[in-house]
């Protein structure tokens, strides 16, 4: 670690653009202390959780796209009960993988520690090794979840099928077996690195601003992550408790979700969901920011209604705290408590109303072009809000009634999610990918990526709306005969969207073998932001010299 | 196992029952058949056999015959789009509120955001537009799409709230119904009725289609109730969270251990209708079915008498089954 040390310390001393050479390969890669480094290990992570998260997705379509079951049983030499509740396991699987090591890392851990740094002038994060300890916390995470899919979970089963949600008396006296126990260490290890990159984020953005760099002159990205990384910090910490209190109920015979000894099922889903309706904000948030910046640099024109974009981030971060129980509209609240749920979760729709009409008044009045990125973003400005209105519907308790657990809701999450945030994924990608790797990306296969990506989903999900009203319950591996013509159709969008990444992988091979060597800003004037400034890829250390802002204009 | 026992018992003594009212009638039948109004029944439209059950009771020589399901009717229909056809008053009353205000603002929000979206990238692509504009504060706009939304959010709040309010005040109740689930099956118990009590669990392919009902949605026992009465259900969980949902009641409540929840549904229209547990809850979660079937009053009467005869409970024990026999006030 010594050795590390002082390559820093030498670094700082010299020139600064080739200390990166006196570095080992462990030293760059296992012990990165630098924030481009580990936002690429991120990167690369939760690409390969996305790889694994997409083959589950694509087991489960495939079992789906006909009634009886096809599929999973060979995975279980037949058994047929070992294949329902092999079904539980790979939809547990999926959400977790997808949440905690696939969007989470991208956006938090690859795109904002790339980018946050650089966009506030800073010469790094507040706390490098810190940054490393966030990083190796997750993939041990991620290893635990693995580890839990192939160790016993129910009587006769094996793994946890749970659900992401975890509720007990299903993950307790249900799955006497150590998977849950493994799945449960895998989200607070998940849980410890994102509360520690939460600290990272806040006190860089606070602390480590460049001269002139004020908090309203700051890009609408670093806004977004600053937000996220408040949810995180006082959202992590509940979930933390509640499997905690799992972990005692299931191992140490406390009764805190057991009614028999006078703890209740209900708490859980309310420790949880003040969690993880938050985190459903620490998802999109980051999106949010990159939208905001493509859409500005590709209209060659300031956001619009910048103020308004930050505040009603923050206030989509505040409000997203007091919306939880709408999750539990059928647990048995009282008629005032889902009054109060309903009122305040349709509020939420205001703020996101703001942003997606300033993104549009952005554009309006510009000169736009339509590069890669900005395919991604305006897909994501339309199916965001197509998954929004139907969170409208959701809203109302008397209404989710019907739609409670079945495909609706499916289909409303994946369009706010798969269609939202992994748009803004997507978009970042492709717009920074010149910035990150040095080289530029193909525009052709980008674009043909984008289009097999959005109608391949759009087929998926939308759907998964007529099943849903009528009736399709979730987590379901088999279906009435009745709902067999809808899910086939949402099965082949999953081969649509499947050649999507094939061209994703061979774009991303083929540019970082034979792509053009990218320019320092490739997109022009419209790039406002301090990134374009910099070389492609960015020196090891950049900003030794803290550039002076104070003439900046806001982004 | 006492339970899968009982509950075998008492599907052989129905299915011979059904068996026999399926060669009775074809479905053309029962198309050609006049659908006479129940006696004492409201003005819904009661199925052939309802009718055909009441004229029977009219006769004083009623015997239980379970209903066949119609397609369309308590069930999904291939190529569905919407929301089940609803035959509850809250049902009636929620559906209005998606078809008439939900989808229209959703539709409409998803069209205005498309057609901007569509108009300026046609309008302010580079190559109509070289020169951007530097424009990027608009004050009474930026109030204007604040208010607006909030505006559209306040106008479904007030049917919302009404909605929530008349789902958590039902009339007072004519039967009630203790639930139960477990893992895989429902249990049934009616304390009004000298606590009959049995359990449902889901028929595999062959059977269910005898009974000409879709397989993974029909039950060997149904849950039977008087068509026109308000029926209370006492919801609760044996082991894991389940959750017994019947969309075309638009009724959906989870059943939690250590805790009974409360619903409650008043079909006018007799028939048979199906939901599932939609609340995850082990290896088949998926195959754990509901199915409801309403019939008249005097079809109810004699599937009490049956259900009392076959459990041995006394008519002593059965003092207040005759309450909700009683002409509705």
């Amino acid at each position: 670690m010594a050795t590390t040390f002082d390559a820093h310390g030498d670094a700082h001393g010299h020139a600064a653009a080739h200390d990166d050479h006196k570095l080992s390969f462990v030293e760059r890669w296992i012990f990165s202390t630098n924030h481009k480094d580990i936002g690429t290990l991120y990167l690369i992570f939760a690409i390969v959780a996305g790889i694994v998260g997409g083959a589950l997705s694509g087991f489960m379509r495939w079992e789906l796209a006909a009634p009886g079951m096809q599929v999973l049983p060979w995975f279980t030499e037949g058994n047929i009960d070992q294949a329902y509740h092999l079904w539980n396991v790979f939809i547990t699987a999926h959400g977790l993988i997808m949440v905690f090591f696939m969007v989470m890392p991208a956006l938090i851990g690859g795109f904002a520690n790339w980018f946050v740094p650089i966009m506030i002038g800073a010469p790094d994060m507040a706390f490098p090794r810190m940054n490393n300890i966030s990083f190796w916390l997750t993939v041990a995470g991620f290893t635990l979840l693995t580890i839990s899919l192939f160790v016993p979970g129910p009587p006769g089963g094996i793994g946890a099928g749970t659900g992401w949600t975890v509720y007990p008396p299903l993950s307790t006296s249900g799955h006497p077996g150590p998977a849950v126990d493994l799945a449960i260490f895998a989200l607070h290890l998940a849980g410890a690195a994102s509360i520690l990159g939460a600290i990272n984020f806040i006190t860089t953005i606070f602390n480590m601003r460049a001269p002139g760099m004020t908090l309203h002159k700051m890009p609408l990205f670093a806004w977004s992550i600053l937000v996220t990384a408040f949810l995180l910090l006082l959202s992590l910490p509940v979930l933390a408790g509640a499997i905690t209190m799992l972990l005692t109920d299931r191992n140490f015979g406390t009764t805190f979700f057991d009614p028999a000894g006078g703890g209740d099922p209900i708490l859980y889903q309310h420790l949880f969901w003040f969690f993880g309706h938050p985190e459903v904000y620490i998802m999109i948030l980051p999106a949010f920011g990159i939208i905001s910046q493509i859409v500005a640099t590709f209209s060659r024109k300031p956001v619009f209604g910048y103020l308004a974009m930050a505040y009603a981030m923050v206030a989509i971060g505040f409000v997203g705290f007091i919306v939880w129980a709408h999750h539990m509209f059928t647990s048995g609240l009282s008629v005032n408590t889902k009054l109060y749920f309903t009122a305040a979760t349709m509020i939420i729709a205001v703020p996101t109303g703001i942003k997606i009409f300033s993104w549009i008044a952005t554009m309006w009045g510009g000169s736009l072009r339509f590069p890669t990125p900005m395919l991604w973003a305006l897909g994501f400005i339309f199916m965001f809000t197509v998954g929004g209105v139907t969170g409208v519907l959701l809203a109302n308790g008397g209404l989710d009634t019907y739609m409670h657990d079945t495909y609706y809701v499916v289909a409303h999450f994946h369009y706010v999610l798969s269609l939202g945030a992994t748009f803004g994924i997507f978009a970042g990608f492709y717009y920074w990918f010149g910035k990150m790797t040095g080289r530029d990306y193909n525009e052709l296969l980008g674009k043909l990526h984008f289009w097999l990506f959005f109608i391949g989903t759009n087929i998926i999900f939308f759907p998964m709306h007529f099943l849903g009203q009528q009736g399709m319950p979730r987590r379901y591996p088999d279906y009435p005969d009745a709902m067999a013509g809808w899910n086939e159709v949402a099965s082949w969008g999953y081969v649509v969207m499947l050649a999507g990444m094939v061209v994703f992988f061979v774009n991303v091979i083929w540019s970082l073998a034979a792509g053009r060597r990218s320019a320092d800003n490739p997109w022009g004037e419209g790039a406002t932001t301090l990134e374009w400034t910099l070389s492609s890829p960015p020196p090891f250390h950049q900003f030794e010299t803290l550039p002076d802002l104070t003439r900046m204009k806001a982004h | 196992m006492a339970f899968r026992a009982r509950s075998a018992a008492a599907v052989a003594r129905i299915v011979p029952a059904l068996a026999a009212g399926v060669a009775a009638a074809t479905v053309r039948a029962q198309e050609a058949a006049a659908p006479a109004p129940a006696a004492g029944a409201t003005a819904a439209p009661a199925t052939p056999e309802a009718a055909v059950a009441a004229t029977e009771a009219a006769a004083a020589a009623v015997t239980y015959t379970p209903l066949r399901p119609e397609p369309g009717i308590g069930q999904p229909v291939p190529w569905g789009i919407d929301i089940l056809p609803q035959v509850t008053p809250i049902g009636e009353e929620a559906l209005r509120m998606v078809h008439w205000l939900l989808n229209p603002v959703m539709f409409a929000i998803s069209a205005l955001v498309l057609a901007l979206l569509v108009w300026t990238i046609l309008r302010y692509r580079a190559a109509a537009n070289p020169e951007p504009a530097a424009f990027s504060h608009n004050f009474k706009l930026e109030v204007t799409w604040t208010l607006i939304p909030a505006l559209i959010l306040v106008i479904i709040a007030v049917p919302s709230f009404r909605l929530l309010a008349n789902q958590y005040n039902p009339p007072k109740a004519d039967l009630t119904i203790k639930v139960t689930g477990y893992q895989w099956y429902w249990g049934y118990e009616y304390p009004d009725h000298g606590g009959i009590s049995f359990d449902a669990v889901m028929l595999n392919r062959a059977d269910a289609e005898a009974r000409g009902a879709p397989y993974q949605l029909e039950t060997d026992n149904r849950v039977v109730v008087p068509a026109g009465k308000t029926v209370k259900l006492l919801i609760t969980g044996a082991d894991v969270l389940h959750s017994w949902a019947l969309p075309s009641f638009w009724v959906k409540m989870d059943a939690v251990p250590g805790r009974i929840n409360e619903t409650w549904f008043k079909v006018d229209r007799p028939g048979v209708y199906y939901g599932q547990c939609s609340e995850l809850c082990g290896t088949k979660h998926g195959f754990m079915p509901i199915t409801v079937e309403v019939v008249p009053e005097e079809q109810f009467n004699a599937w009490v008498a049956k259900m009392q005869a076959e459990q041995g409970i006394t008519p002593a024990t059965t003092a207040t089954a005759a309450a909700p026999s009683e002409p509705a006030a």
